[in-house]
């Protein structure tokens, strides 16, 4: 059975249906690439995903695990190892990282009915984590996000990943904003996180970042569905032509 | 935005009564309502005559409208201003006290059993009108140490009584501290002799348990040279629909080198949903650093009562005295709450802090009011104000109201403000890291606090964080 198996889904925000009918499987350890132009509804299947409550389903189904996920809260997805990296990261000002982590840690270690981590082993565990994606003990003792630039934020969201160790990643376009170091740093923090066991997808406008983080699955993603799927070299191929031959093909054939 | 407007359906959690006899006096205030009250007290003449000057001055004056505080007229004669639990002689030991008032107690956690008592607080706790225990009183006295109800006070240190009474916060200060000073039926007394560091934390609960009773405590604080005391007050009441009077007033006065900690938590019952009922907390207190190199530390965290309006101040008198003020006011539902401070500089090189946090929630009103005013000859006063106020949802307000009066050219005063909103968006965040909307406010306002919980002793910290957490249950989705 697939982790993550999306059938037919529709949804979006208020009166207008943003997403048109989704259908994408998921198996563990595969990293799937989400491609389109902008305002194709890649970072609001992300939301769907992940709960969002203005961002509403409408219809189709949405399996994780075995379980019907739409029907999950938001905190409980998260719980249950569905973690999603923003595009646009908020600020909690007044909560730092550390804290902000550990809280969730716990919450998910309490959920899983596990013990709550000491202060110890969680320092130990996000300094291990820390080194992974070259974070500076300053951002992680600052409270989240509050004034990181854009390319620290988008660090952080990695960051956080490599902390909760998800199982299902959604990664909202992680690569923009980063100059070339912290593109390769981030990458291989990326890279240090896949297994067999979790899978993750991976929203990029650029050629760049899967350059780092080879996906198995390229897809693209226009007008709210699904119209094109294929392999890494499908996102070649977009980087050489652009969306012109995607739109023609799919009006086309519709 | 739907679920961060969704109101309170927040319960209060003390709002239990205890049925236990009452020695009341009957309804309304007459000047034979002082002398029975001064009577009942077994009070020294000059207090009734004291009493007696207060209420006479109390008659002249008018029930204060403030722009910001919209309650209907207070019946002053509607109100029952004595009410005792009966059978209460004094105690000497806690085996003697009526069971069912320990009960009480136990349910609000007020560490009055032994065990607790060993965690080293006293507690003097005040119910209705009458202060019931006063623990660990032999203790203190060993190093000199009153720590007393005011009544006893009254009759074993009148000396004392008579010269700091009214010397800070005299009866003609306000309406309400006219109205405590004629009718107060207890409070605390503690005075700690010179180069004295009291060894523990005083603490006095507060519970207003009868009907239509308005209690009107009293506590006077006296730090005389090099002492140190912290101090801390609580409070709670039970859950009635109709209003109630708290007009309390708190005198410290700190001499030459002493120090004096106040620490207050205050839940008492905010009303209902509806904004039904609910404690009326009308509060004068004042310290006077009366000495140089005297300081003076509130702190306090509100987050009970349907309204507030209390403005802990602090007089710099002496030399290089501190006056500081930190505080949490919450509001939810319907709560009010006007609240900030007063300094007064009147020594040289005297130095305040006011750092005051305001969250508004439901359709809560916060109003921070300060002010700061520097003397004439206060050559080098310095005043730092920070004044940050935290919205949740759309329909609550803050408002702060800094008034700055310097009459002196060298002096320094700071002022920064500052308003946020916890966003849907930082909710969905938090919980995209499996963090419930709860926990998620809970660890935001516990950051905006920060500063103040860090002023308060430790147990106090963990209650108020805890106060803030039960306070805002349900207001958000
Ligand atoms: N809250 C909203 N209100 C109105 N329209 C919205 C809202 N959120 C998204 N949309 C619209 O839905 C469409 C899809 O937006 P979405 O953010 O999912 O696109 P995207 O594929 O992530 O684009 P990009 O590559 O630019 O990030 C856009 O046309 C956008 O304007
Ligand atoms: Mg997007």
């Amino acid at each position: 059975m697939a982790l993550l198996e999306i059938k037919n889904l529709h949804g979006g925000i208020r009166d207008l249906e943003i997403l048109k009918g989704i259908d994408l499987s998921i198996n563990e350890g595969e990293v799937h690439a989400i491609m389109g132009p902008n305002g194709s509804g890649k970072s609001t299947l992300s939301k769907v995903l992940s709960g969002h409550e203005e961002y509403a389903p409408t219809s189709g189904e949405v399996i994780y695990k075995g379980q019907d996920l739409l029907d999950m809260t938001p905190e409980d997805r998260a719980k249950e190892g569905v973690f999603l990296a923003f595009q646009y990261p908020v600020e909690i000002p007044g909560v730092s990282n550390a804290y902000f982590l550990r809280t969730a840690i716990n919450e998910r270690r309490v959920y899983d009915g596990k013990e709550e981590m000491s202060a110890g082993d969680f320092l130990r565990h996000m300094r291990a984590k820390m080194k992974l994606v070259d974070m500076d003990e300053a951002l992680a003792n600052r409270p989240v996000n509050e004034d990181f630039s854009g390319g620290e934020k988008k660090r952080n969201e990695i960051f956080h990943m490599a902390v909760l160790e998800p199982t299902l990643s959604i990664l909202d376009e992680t690569d923009s904003g980063l100059d070339i170091d912290a593109l390769k740093v981030v990458s291989y923090g990326i890279n240090q996180q896949r297994s067999e066991k979790n899978a993750m997808i991976v929203i990029t406008h650029y050629q760049r970042l899967l350059d780092y983080v080879v996906p198995d699955f390229v897809h693209v993603m226009f007008e709210g569905r699904i119209v094109k799927s294929g392999t890494k070299e499908l996102a070649l191929e977009l980087e050489e032509r652009g969306y012109d031959w995607i739109r023609e093909e799919t009006t086309a054939a519709g | 935005m739907d679920s961060v407007e969704q109101l309170a359906e927040q319960e209060y959690k003390w709002g239990f009564t205890t049925d236990i006899e009452t020695d009341t006096i009957p309804r309304g205030l007459t000047e034979e309502t002082v002398r029975i009250i001064s009577a009942k007290k077994n009070e020294p003449e000059f207090m009734l005559e004291w009493r007696l000057k207060a209420y006479k001055h109390w008659l002249t004056l008018k029930n204060p409208e403030w722009a910001y505080l919209d309650y209907p007229p207070i019946d002053y004669q509607d109100i029952i201003y004595y009410a005792a639990p009966s059978n209460t002689p004094l105690y000497n030991s806690l085996d003697e006290v009526d069971p069912e008032l320990l009960e009480t107690y136990e349910k609000l956690g007020i560490p009055l059993e032994e065990q607790k008592m060993l965690a080293g607080v006293a507690v003097d706790a005040v119910f209705d009108s009458v202060s019931v225990a006063t623990t660990f009183r032999e203790e203190l006295k060993k190093q000199g140490i009153i720590f007393s109800s005011f009544s006893e006070a009254a009759q074993e240190h009148p000396d004392l009584i008579e010269k700091y009474l009214g010397s800070v916060v005299p009866y003609r200060d306000n309406f309400f501290a006219a109205l405590n000073a004629a009718v107060f039926s207890d409070g605390s007394f503690v005075y700690i002799p010179p180069g004295v560091r009291c060894p523990m934390e005083l603490s006095t609960y507060f519970r207003i348990n009868a009907v239509d009773t308005g209690q009107f405590e009293r506590t006077l604080i006296v730090a005389d040279e090099g002492a140190y005391v912290s101090y801390l007050e609580g409070c709670t009441a039970p859950m009635r629909d109709k209003n109630q009077l708290h007009a309390a007033v708190v005198e410290l006065v700190a001499h030459k080198d002493a120090q004096i900690k106040y620490s207050t938590v205050q839940n008492w019952y905010p009303g209902d949903k509806e904004g039904k009922g609910g404690i009326y907390n009308f509060v004068t207190k004042r310290g006077l650093c009366e000495g140089q190199n005297s300081k003076i530390s509130w702190t306090q965290v509100e987050t009970g009562s349907a309204i507030t309006w209390k403005y802990p101040s602090c007089i710099l008198k002496g030399d290089r005295s501190i006056g500081e003020f930190y505080s949490v006011a919450l509001t939810n539902n319907h709560q009010v709450a006007d609240t900030g401070t007063k300094m007064i500089h009147v020594g040289k090189d005297t130095k305040s802090t006011i750092v005051s946090k305001g969250i508004s929630a439901g359709v809560g009103q916060n109003i921070y009011r300060g002010l700061v005013n520097v003397l004439k000859k206060a050559d080098g006063a310095r005043n730092y104000t920070q004044c940050d106020s935290m919205l949740i949802g759309d329909r609550c307000g803050a408002h702060t109201f800094p008034y700055i009066d310097v009459s002196n050219s060298t002096a320094n005063v700071e002022h920064e403000a500052s308003t946020a909103r916890i966003s849907e968006d930082q909710l969905f965040y938090c919980k995209t890291r499996g963090i419930s909307t709860e926990d998620a406010i809970s660890m935001i306002i516990n950051g905006f606090c920060k500063e103040v919980f860090q002023e308060l002793p430790m147990e106090f910290a963990v209650e108020a964080k805890k106060l803030l957490g039960i306070s805002l249950e349900g207001s958000v989705g």
